[in-house]
């Protein structure tokens, strides 16, 4: 029985990492042998998929786009949330507890709802395929879960710590900044991550606010054919490509994540 | 320097947090806040630190109104029960924030850390972080802190009281040490009378947002100026009877009773309230005046060198606090001698006769 232990997560690992090595594998098949007989890994092995990628304005503009749409939102979404987040922990005020669920029932209607609404607006003030009306559609969602995720974070911390640091004769933000901020790192690298991987991931809004100028990967990859008939190849390579950003920033929060679950806020 | 809060009171909400309290603090020795929890210790020393504007009064210190002063402008440092240190500092850096932020020379700030370090024994540890340390440690490096940057007026609000029984008793034979040679005037709010007694100093007895009696700690110990003060100022918890007053006697029940003091003489007959510490119950005979009571034993926790006894005589449940180990058999009915000189009496309202 126990040398068999090993069974059950090398089973459960490999079902789940069979969808990506089947993705990873076709990467490097070129589109024929992926229409033709049924093979587990390249037996013509080739590039040609990913130099396309990286030498075709249309694809490669997909990913930049993608990246800065994201990296702007996860900005605005932390640095809007963190002084939300201090007020929700720090202060009593009129209607608090209701405002802190409001903020959640935000990411309860689906992203379709808000589509049309944002269409229209985006395009009356010509904020139409430009990456801050991405950036800035997603902090609709974002902005929410990162006061969540980071009032968790701030609450953690005994109000005892933001006392002394006046006592001892700290300015508020010099305390906020210097001490407060740097406390609750894990906490903001979590909070990062969650609304860089959520806007990564959002597809619906991206497409929809977005033409040519500011056109997500996620958008280019839908397209699964074009004027040369089926590229499944290439259409992998993206695929591949579109993970690696994700989990390069898991890589980097791991420790924090684990913190955040123990917290019992992601 | 005198610290003095004139007709202070504190609200939040509909509450009434600490009702109007006019105290003038001892500018030597330690001040000692003794009282239960949410007896309003800790808004107490938010309001002498400008951490909390009162809702009405005034704060006096060292003869200047500093009601509206925030707290950056004030020289006061405090130390937390708990262990409240930057996470992100070294121990050093710990020590030296208040002095970095007051923006003194690099040097003089190095002189300064290193000394009241070697004083705390935190030398060894000052390229650590708090959570590299044990509770002692973090809390002597708190008070580090507190003490490096010569503050007026010290806040200690429960520094001892989350440390174990070791490093507690350690620390509390340091403390006074520590501030013998300071100018400053230093409030230490604890909820044990024990180590408020080990302290000495002044002590302020708190109930439910009232200060009950101010005054040398011995004598609020001794002369409590009414019950409620008593109940606090006493480990175990003082026994309490009702008593009544017929003649030149004083009466508890039938088979107890014992001739009225002289302070009492006077007084019209009548119900009394009794008080005495268990250390003055005893199943031996000790003291020239000792009444007899007779008590059946509910709970015996002898230690190794005192005995516990509570037991019950009619209605009341009385507790014997008495050095040495005694063969006292639970269940059983046992005689204790009640100290009756040491006894203090109180009006039906709590107030103590001859306060």
């Amino acid at each position: 029985m126990k040398r068999l232990s090993w069974l059950v997560p090398f089973l459960y690992v490999l079902f789940l990492l069979l969808p990506i090595y089947w993705l990873v594998s076709m990467s490097f098949k070129t589109t024929n042998e992926i229409l033709g007989a049924f093979s587990p890994w390249p037996r013509t092995f080739t590039f040609d998929n990913y130099i396309k990628i990286f030498t075709d304005r249309t694809w490669y503009s997909g990913y930049i786009n993608s990246l800065i749409y994201t990296t702007v939102n996860t900005v605005i979404s932390v640095v809007v949330a963190l002084p939300a987040a201090y007020a929700f922990s720090r202060y009593r005020f009129v209607g608090d507890k209701h405002l802190f669920f409001w903020l959640l029932t935000n990411r309860m209607a689906p992203a379709a709802v808000f589509a049309l609404p944002f269409f229209q607006l985006y395009s009356a003030i010509e904020l139409f395929d430009t990456h801050i009306a991405v950036a800035l559609a997603h902090c609709l969602f974002n902005i929410p879960l990162a006061v969540w995720i980071l009032e968790g974070f701030m609450s953690a911390v005994p109000r005892q710590l933001d006392e002394t640091a006046y006592i001892d004769g700290y300015r508020f933000w010099r305390f906020f900044l210097r001490i407060f901020l740097p406390t609750i790192a894990a906490g903001v690298g979590v909070t990062a991550f969650f609304c860089f991987m959520f806007s990564w991931v959002e597809l619906l809004l991206a497409k929809t606010l977005t033409s040519v100028a500011a056109k997500p990967i996620a958008a280019t990859m839908t397209r699964t054919a074009s004027s040369s008939g089926y590229e499944l190849g290439l259409l992998a390579a993206a695929g591949t490509l579109t993970i690696v950003p994700g989990a390069f920033v898991i890589y980097f929060v791991r420790n924090y994540i684990a913190k955040g679950f123990a917290l019992g806020r992601v | 320097m005198t610290l003095e809060l004139r007709n202070v009171i504190k609200r939040v909400g509909a509450d009434t947090h600490i009702h109007e309290t006019r105290v003038r603090f001892a500018e030597t020795g330690f001040n000692i806040l003794l009282g239960t929890t949410l007896a309003g210790k800790t808004t107490l020393l938010e309001l002498m630190a400008g951490l909390t504007p009162p809702s009405a009064g005034e704060i006096w210190f060292d003869g200047k109104n500093v009601t509206g002063v925030p707290v950056q402008k004030r020289n006061v440092s405090m130390v937390y029960q708990q262990f409240i240190n930057y996470p992100n500092l070294t121990v050093y850096e710990n020590i030296a924030s208040p002095l970095r932020v007051a923006g003194l020379a690099r040097a003089g700030i190095d002189n300064r850390v290193r000394r009241i370090a070697e004083l705390l024994r935190l030398t060894p540890l000052l390229a650590r972080r708090p959570a590299e340390l044990s509770g002692g440690q973090q809390q002597r490096t708190a008070l580090a802190r507190a003490l490096v940057k010569d503050a007026d007026l010290v806040l200690l609000d429960e520094p001892l009281a989350n440390l174990d029984f070791k490093l507690r008793e350690e620390l509390r034979d340091e403390l006074p040490k520590l501030f013998a040679d300071r100018r400053c005037t230093v409030v230490f709010a604890t909820s044990d009378p024990v180590e408020a007694l080990l302290l000495g100093g002044h002590t302020a007895t708190i109930h439910a947002g009232r200060i009950t009696q101010f005054g040398p700690t011995p004598e609020v110990y001794r002369q409590p100026a009414d019950l409620l003060t008593a109940q606090i100022f006493s480990h175990p918890p003082i026994n309490i009877a009702p008593i009544v007053k017929a003649g030149d006697a004083m009466v508890v029940s039938d088979a107890v009773r014992w001739p009225a003091p002289a302070a009492l003489r006077r007084l019209s007959d009548g119900p009394y309230v009794l008080g005495i510490r268990p250390h003055h119950v005893s199943p031996l005979r000790n003291g020239h005046q000792a009444a007899q009571i007779e008590g059946r034993v509910q709970i015996a926790e002898l230690s190794g060198s005192e005995s516990v006894i509570h037991f019950a005589h009619g209605k009341l449940s009385w507790v014997s606090h008495s050095p040495g180990v005694h063969p006292i058999e639970v269940g059983g009915t046992t005689r204790f001698y009640v100290e009756t000189e040491r006894c203090l009496y109180f009006t039906a309202d709590g107030a103590r006769i001859g306060a």
